[in-house]
């Protein structure tokens, strides 16, 4: 399936795809992350259970301190 | 457009601030000298000697409350500016109330916890806003890796890798660069506002 990541557009060979194997997939071992699907915030308790699916557009945002 | 026009166009705005460290002192201070009438500013921290290496301070007002600090300094720029203050820790039960009127927020906190509290409350609660977040700027030089992206109706401004620590303390020049960078883009939200609602409907 086609996901938008980050505003790219990204090949997924599952037909879905958890949170928590987007993260592993991509590589993704930032401690302190904001994550929406389609808009939405996922929370952390959700990275199991929340799917993303062909055409979502998803945000994965590194946060790092420092202001 | 002349800067009279600027200045007519922002005085009717307001921007919300939330944290008046390093990010948030030196682009409330940017958006004070271009005329946006009103600046809602938030911190419960007080100034001391550490901040004044990149934060929008002075020696002698160490001891007192950022957000009056932060209000007595624009006041010198433009007595004209309404300053709104909130001495008081910014959470989720009181973002939406503080910064209701504000046509754009700045996040401007230091710690990464805090980013990610904001913009997922901003996100659930008025999402229709538009949010400026500071992300990634301690250090010095590698000017070349600063950039702005958009993601949504969230602008982010910064690095996005370097990361605060006793090796890499946030300091002047890059703070203030993208202090300023996160007030540019408030301009552009409320001097190219049409167009940027036109983009978000595409």
């Amino acid at each position: 399936m086609k996901i938008v990541l980050n505003n790219n557009t990204e090949t997924v060979e599952q037909e879905d795809l958890t949170i928590r194997e987007l993260l592993k997939w991509k590589n993704f071992t930032f401690r302190m992350l904001v994550i929406k699907i389609n808009g939405k915030v996922i929370s952390k308790n959700d990275y199991d259970n929340a799917r993303i699916h062909e055409g979502d557009d998803v945000v994965v945002l590194h946060l790092i301190s420092g202001g | 457009m002349t800067f009279e026009q600027i200045k007519e166009k922002l005085k009717d705005k307001c921007v919300g601030i939330a944290g008046c460290g390093g990010l948030g002192s030196n682009c409330a201070v940017a958006l004070a000298r271009v005329g946006v009438g009103t600046l809602i500013i938030a911190d419960f921290d007080v100034v001391v000697e550490s901040n004044l290496n990149r934060q929008y301070y002075f020696h002698f007002q160490i001891g007192k409350k950022k957000v009056a600090a932060l209000k007595e300094n624009i006041m010198l720029i433009d007595p004209g500016i309404k300053v709104i203050t909130y001495d008081i820790k910014l959470k989720k039960s009181n973002i939406k109330k503080i910064f209701a009127d504000c046509d754009v927020i700045v996040e401007a906190f230091d710690l990464a916890g805090q980013k990610k509290m904001l913009i997922e409350t901003i996100s659930e609660k008025m999402a229709e806003k538009y949010l400026v977040v500071g992300l990634g700027m301690a250090g010095w030089g590698k000017n070349d890796l600063i950039h702005c992206r958009r993601t949504g109706n969230i602008f982010i401004c910064g690095d996005e890798v370097s990361e605060l620590s006793p090796e890499l303390p946030a300091i002047a020049p890059r703070v203030g660069i993208v202090a300023n960078m996160q007030a540019n883009v408030v301009l552009e939200i409320l001097l190219t506002n049409e167009e940027l609602r036109k983009k978000n409907q595409e």
